[in-house]
């Protein structure tokens, strides 16, 4: 799963029909420092998350899994709305592997 | 699967039901020689790992769905080791 923020949404009248009644919303992937990183992407959504909001989202088959039984046509899905990140990167100096 | 570094977890309360009680770990892949490799992902931890670990992170959606026990679920990346050692040899 990749951490991203909703930064719009993407309105479709005529589209597969197994893509009826699914919000397509705009997501810009970030670090977990928050900062953007990539490029925008469009997501199918199973939280109800909105505008501005901080989500977690999920790639590839797995992406329709959330949608079981039904097969709703996405290869990106917003699967959690993120509360809180904690985050603490090792001080300079990586061990080595 | 790559070798990462858990830098963090996620918490979330609105998540799919299938997230439900899973830990979500922030991993940082690595490369070979200990730098980063790319972003930071969000993964599904099945071995138990902490802050600072290093682990086995599988990129792949069955083996991952099925290293938390949730088959036919939107999970794509799990935590399925911790590393003790890489020996490298040339």
């Amino acid at each position: 799963m990749y951490l991203g923020r909703v930064v719009g949404r993407v309105w479709s009248t005529v589209k597969n029909q197994n893509l009826t009644g699914q919000r397509l919303l705009v997501v810009q992937p970030v670090t977990p420092e928050l900062k953007d990183t990539g490029r925008r992407i469009i997501c199918t959504d199973a939280t109800g998350a909105g505008a501005g909001e901080l989500i977690y989202w999920t790639r590839a088959r797995e992406a329709s899994f959330a949608y079981l039984p039904e097969e709703v046509v996405t290869d990106a899905t917003i699967t959690g709305i993120v509360d809180e990140l904690h985050i603490k990167r090792a001080a300079a100096g990586e061990t080595k592997c | 699967m790559l070798i990462a570094r858990v830098i963090g977890e996620v918490v979330a309360t609105r998540k799919h039901a299938s997230h439900e009680g899973l830990k979500l770990l922030v991993v940082q892949p690595l490369n070979l020689d200990g730098t980063e490799r790319g972003d930071a992902v969000v993964a599904a931890d099945s071995v138990d790992a902490g802050l600072g670990d290093r682990v086995l992170l599988t990129l792949e959606g069955f083996s991952a769905m099925s290293a938390v026990g949730r088959l036919q679920t939107p999970i794509e990346m799990a935590v399925i080791g911790v590393v003790d050692t890489v020996e490298l040899k040339g």
